[in-house]
């Protein structure tokens, strides 16, 4: 199997001459161009955009995180995992408890949250020497259940299904507590976390994880460490997983076990197929995508159902299932690589235009 | 002592269902090398048809329960025919997540077509409880448990002594040397998936007529992974002692530690199976040492 390796090589036209140049990300202008002025209007898209648009801003940005994570463990080290959400569920928890119990301010839960899942995923890790491919993943889903379970009945920390409040951050005296203000912690560290991920597969790490996807044993021939590079790669996932649920935690303003099932470990799972698998780009292009449907959905289900607002929410959920797995299957059979592929293909032909590529 | 034989009892004939659920994941992947997330939805539809032909078209139960096991034979061909076999070659991930998807169809569909209300399926198993000497056992566990074990014993004996039988176990062991030998192998593909689909839905209506029917019945068969780690993923042998062993387990957690505990027993199981022998009791070992 190979995945395209998006936006790591230099672009189609340059020849660079030197090994600074042959590094360089941002390699061309439109590039680099093309980065100020999307830093530039995730700047001023609150002050532009409605309140609902600035509130799925912010899930789609959180939802981009750990989709991240899920695709550096799946998409690029090849390790498939069904429990991703119970991550999110950790970080979520652990940050939710610093901010309640122990009364840490945000800026300590939330890397708090990260480091508790990154643990939580070294442990569910270490078994991937021993086991590996489905046996992994039914590991990982055992995982999921293990976390639901003790999230709902270990009561003390918890607070059981009902979970508990979670006090809204505050930053020199201002308190985070509208989706307007917390977008402005949201973005950017969702910046933060998509450009380190994008830099760690121009790393000797990065590049194990793709040399372990590929053939294992291989890998090791080369001169990997297995087990270091495959705990790594969990540890490094579960911190993006942490960091997305420890942002949920304050976002949501309350943390309880229905947010983190097999549901939305699946939903992830998704994304991750539909952007493109071992892609940066792929993951932003997927989690967008996967939260633009629902509210698409949303319209042409209340559309139809009318007035019924029962009727609506029931049909809500089967359309839901149904389309999710409809995509999963469409996109694994008619565009295995995703939404980046289709990006990429669009990118070569416009650079090589008026030429056929 | 007695109340531990009674449990013992209950626990063990329970388990006879869940070798039943289990079986139709282990057809496919003994036969094809697929784990079919989808397997727990096909029990679901399989229960749904039965509902339709037997309630709505009014026939009697056992022309629905023909019909639904020959609608879910073609369902599982049709699911081969049209995904696995287009994807065959391709990555682990893609395979699982195409079974995974597959289940989400089907679920939804089944939630838009039939709603989510609760159905209750005709009493198909006598309610009346057995005695064995002083130990009660509830009717429908045991009948289930007769039922269960009498199919896996039919599917055992078409493995043993029939042609059809005999050809899907030799494209199970080696596709190259069955094709050899002139083997239709994306014939048996497709008809191991038709079989565990028939064997799927026939336990969908089992266990939507003891418990109720709807549109998550299939989230149950998640609860079987513990079942086929233990016993091994491509063995039947497998299947028996494993889902014996896990009713057991699951009656002795729910009588010692409560009742919360049932539920996640099967996974701390399935963990503990994984580490230390992650083949189970009689699968196949696949020695790779990396």
């Amino acid at each position: 199997m190979s995945f395209s390796l998006d936006l790591v090589g230099p672009r189609a036209g340059i020849a660079p001459s030197n090994y600074r140049a042959t590094a360089a990300w941002l390699d061309s202008g439109e590039r680099r161009l093309g980065l100020a002025l999307l830093l530039g209007l995730l700047a001023l898209f609150p002050f532009v955009a409605g309140d609902y648009l600035v509130y799925l801003a912010c899930v789609a940005a959180m939802t981009v995180v750990s989709v991240i994570g899920l695709n550096i463990l799946t998409g690029y080290t090849g390790l498939l995992s069904i429990g991703h959400a119970a991550f999110n569920g950790i970080g979520a928890y652990s940050c939710a408890v610093a901010t309640v119990k122990f009364g840490w301010p945000f800026w300590l839960a939330v890397p708090f949250g990260g480091l508790m899942a990154a643990f939580a995923g070294l442990i569910v890790g270490l078994p991937s020497l021993r086991i590996k491919g489905l046996y992994l993943a039914i590991a990982t889903l055992a995982a999921q259940y293990l976390f639901l379970f003790a999230a709902q009945h270990w009561e003390s920390v918890t607070g059981g299904d009902r979970g508990f409040q979670v006090a809204p951050a505050s930053f020199f005296g201002i308190r985070l507590d509208s989706d307007m203000r917390l977008y402005w912690l949201i973005m950017p560290v969702t910046v933060l976390m998509c450009l380190a991920a994008h830099n760690l597969f121009r790393t000797r790490i990065g590049r194990s994880f793709i040399a372990v996807r590929e053939r294992d044993y291989s890998a090791e021939v080369l001169g990997i460490d297995l087990l270091r590079t495959k705990l790594l790669a969990f540890a490094i996932a579960s911190f993006y997983a942490g960091i997305a649920g420890a942002l949920m935690a304050y976002f949501f303003k309350v943390v309880n076990p229905e947010q983190y099932t097999f549901t939305a470990s699946i939903f992830q799972l998704t994304a991750i197929i539909v952007g493109g698998l071992g892609s940066v780009l792929g993951s932003i292009l997927g989690a967008l995508f996967m939260v633009a449907v629902p509210e698409i959905l949303k319209a042409v289900v209340s559309a139809l159902a009318g007035a019924d607002a029962v009727k609506g929410a029931i049909m809500l959920a089967s359309a839901r299932e149904l389309v999710f797995g409809l995509l999963i299957v469409g996109f694994l059979l008619f565009e295995p690589f995703g939404l980046a592929e289709i990006v990429r293909r669009a990118r070569v032909s416009l650079q090589m235009w008026p030429f056929k590529t | 002592m007695n109340l531990f034989i009674e449990y013992s009892m209950v626990g063990i004939a329970s388990g006879g269902m869940y070798a039943l659920m289990a079986l139709g994941f282990v057809l496919v992947f003994k036969g094809t090398g697929v784990f079919n997330f989808a397997q727990g939805e096909l029990m679901m539809l399989g229960a749904y048809i039965f509902l339709s032909v037997n309630q709505l078209a009014g026939l009697h139960w056992s022309i629905a329960l023909l019909a639904t096991v020959l609608f879910a034979l073609l369902t599982g061909v049709l699911i081969e025919r049209t995904v696995l076999r287009a994807l065959a070659g391709q990555p682990l991930l893609s395979i699982v997540m195409a079974t995974v998807g597959l289940g989400l169809v089907l679920k939804g569909a089944a939630g838009l077509i039939w709603g989510q209300e609760q159905r209750t399926l005709p009493e198909l198993v006598p309610r009346k409880p057995i005695f064995i000497g002083d130990i009660l056992i509830p009717g429908a566990v045991f009948w289930s448990f007769v039922i269960s074990m009498a199919v896996i014993a039919a599917c055992l004996l078409y493995f043993r002594f029939t042609r059809g039988g005999v050809t899907m176990r030799a494209a199970a062991s080696s596709q190259v040397n069955a094709y050899a030998v002139g083997i239709n192998v994306p014939v048996i593909s497709a008809l191991t998936w038709g079989l565990a689909a028939a064997a799927g839905g026939f336990a969908g209506v089992l266990l939507a007529a003891i418990n109720n029917l709807t549109p998550h019945l299939g989230d149950l068969a998640l609860s079987v992974l513990a079942v086929l780690i233990v016993g091994g993923l491509d063995s039947l042998a497998g299947v028996i002692v494993g889902g014996l062993i896990i009713g057991w387990l699951q009656s002795m957690t729910g009588a010692y530690l409560g009742g919360q505990y049932r539920e996640i027993m099967p996974f701390i199981v399935v963990l503990a199976v994984l580490l230390v022998r992650p083949h189970g009791l009689f699968g196949r070992k696949e020695i790779e040492r990396i």
